[in-house]
């Protein structure tokens, strides 16, 4: 009786690597999962051909249990490396999995053919089975992670998206906010902001605020760190856009604003503002 | 013993911090700053903090005293060129340095130093100031 | 959660204090942390030092790097042996002066953080630990 584990799946792969791995590598181009339009044939074989012998390296090493060990690491490092290219080019997790799931067939194939003993080819299946379920199932948990990773830096890209900070004059930039402005959000917008205030060397930033449906005690903190973080560099802020309902909350909350310019409008931000950089606008031409 | 070297130019002191500063060194630039505003008789310090990749609320002090300091001493203070990941940080940490001007560049401020000393008394005795006002 | 790599460092003179800085920086680099939570741990880092420093007679810096669900972390254990916090309550407060004076470094360092824990009883010296997860 051959030691648990190791015996005739090392056999397979020490005599019969190559015929394994044309099989596998067949039966996954032919199979409609195998997503021909976004991976190449080469490529795909190379994949599998790099799994198959890293597999066989393994069990040689520490036999079929242990697969969080290190002896089963540049195992699990491939297997990450591909599902994380495979969630980002948008394979779904089953087509992902069954990279790992469809060398179980050509994998019994063999061990059927070339083990006599009933009770022990039962055995040897059942840890191969094993081995590639926990396999299969370690590349979807890294496809799982890899999407949410995705989701998140889209989100961020979003969100830059959504405060846009426009060049209002020279030296006078505009920062229309528009929705609810949650922590992250704010965190994004002030350092974008920020970071356009160096770039352009703006003295003044106005932030418009019409578009943000409420302000609470939160809102409203983030907005006076962001008032006082650029004024910190060098610039001035001018809250705008503040409706009649957002002063009173500001009043009954007790906020103290005294300390940042504020307008109604837009209009009339940034007419302060032109004045502040030392600005007037002249009529060119007679009305009328 | 190291210092942070003070430049004078006309009636204002020039300090760039290129140093990741210790406690002691800071200790040393702000008694030297007070000095040098006295016997140069300087009407404006400008400290150039653009090479700062940290400000903690210990160099932020000693931001805020040497502006009042020198604001005793008929000077005027600007911090230039705090980056912007300082300045966020600074905030959260809770120092707003309200005592001290700012100025994103070193050009800006020295616009500032100078409408600040045009506007201001020329003590009897020290040289006349080519001020002239911003536009 | 797992720590993948330590170091620890004196903090006894204000060039410690500088010496931590640069090293919390550069472990935060490699770490992948943006320049503005690079920023704010380095800042943390630099007043729990300097309490450490004047405040606790002198101490240790331990950094961790941590991994944990795919996500990783930059965990700092500030320790001392000195007087120890009465008040720990009020010491977080803002601006508060205990005679020494602990102003905002507490806080502040607080605020700064994703994590923050401190144990510390007159006498018996002062631990406090923050963390930044990536």
């Amino acid at each position: 009786m051959s030691p648990a584990g190791k015996s005739s799946l090392v056999d397979i792969f020490d005599r019969h690597e190559k015929d394994v791995l044309n099989a596998w590598v067949d039966l996954q181009l032919r199979s409609a999962s195998s997503r021909r339009d976004l991976i190449k044939d080469d490529e795909l074989k190379e994949q599998s051909s790099q799994f198959l012998r890293l597999v066989r390296e393994a069990v040689t090493r520490a036999g079929t249990d242990g697969l969080d060990g290190p002896a089963w690491a540049p195992v699990r490092d491939l297997l990450a490396s591909i599902s994380q290219s495979r969630a980002r080019q948008g394979f779904t997790p089953s087509e992902t999995a069954t990279f790992v799931l469809s060398l179980k067939e050509p994998l019994f194939a063999r061990l059927t053919e070339t083990s006599g003993d009933a009770r022990a080819l039962a055995a040897e299946v059942w840890k191969a089975t094993t081995l590639l379920d926990a396999l299969g199932l370690y590349t979807t948990e890294v496809y799982q992670k890899t999407r949410e990773q995705l989701i998140a830096e889209q989100q961020r890209e979003m969100l830059e998206l959504s405060t846009p900070v426009v060049q209002l004059w020279e030296g006078v930039l505009g920062l229309p906010l528009i929705g609810t402005l949650d922590s992250a959000r704010t965190q994004v917008v002030m350092e974008n902001l920020l970071q356009r205030i160096v770039d352009t060397g703006a003295r003044i930033a106005v932030i418009d605020i019409t578009g943000v449906p409420t302000v609470d005690t939160l809102v409203a903190q983030h907005l006076l760190k962001t008032v006082a973080a650029a004024r910190l560099m060098g610039a001035d802020c001018i809250i705008s856009g503040i409706r009649p309902q957002i002063a009173q909350t500001i009043v009954h909350l007790g906020l103290e604003l005294n300390t940042v310019a504020t307008k109604a409008t837009l209009a009339d931000a940034f007419a302060l503002a032109m004045q502040r950089v030392g600005l007037t606008v002249v009529r060119a031409t007679p009305r009328g | 013993m190291e210092r942070i070297p003070i430049l004078k130019m006309g009636p204002f002191l020039l300090v760039s911090i290129q140093v990741d500063m210790h406690d002691r060194l800071a200790l040393t630039l702000q008694d030297d700053l007070t000095s040098r505003i006295v016997s140069d008789h300087a009407r404006g310090v400008l400290i150039d903090i653009s090479a700062l990749e940290v400000v903690d609320s210990f160099i932020g002090r000693m931001l805020g005293n040497i502006a009042a300091m020198s604001r005793i001493l008929d000077a005027e203070t600007v911090v230039v060129g705090m980056r912007p990941a300082v300045a966020i940080t600074l905030v959260e940490l809770g120092m707003s340095l309200s005592g001290v001007r700012t100025a994103l560049n070193v050009e800006r401020a020295m616009d500032m130093l100078q409408a600040a000393v045009a506007t201001s008394v020329a003590a009897p005795g020290s040289e006349p100031v080519n001020g002239h006002s911003t536009d | 959660m797992a720590t993948v790599r330590t170091e620890k460092l004196p903090v006894e003179t204000s060039e410690d204090v500088v010496r931590v800085r640069q090293a919390v920086r550069a472990w935060a680099v490699e770490l992948g942390f943006s320049l503005v939570d690079q920023t704010k741990i380095v800042t943390a880092a630099s007043e729990l030092a300097r309490n450490t420093v004047v405040y606790g007679g002198g101490g240790t810096c331990e950094l961790e790097s941590l991994q944990a669900d795919n996500r990783r972390g930059l965990r700092l254990t500030f320790a001392d042996q000195g007087p120890g916090i009465a008040d720990i309550e009020q010491a977080l407060k803002d601006g508060f002066t205990s005679g020494n004076g602990l102003g905002l470094g507490l806080g502040g360092a607080r605020r700064l953080s994703n994590e923050f824990d401190i144990r510390s009883q007159p006498g018996a010296g002062t631990w406090v630990q923050i963390a930044r997860w990536k």
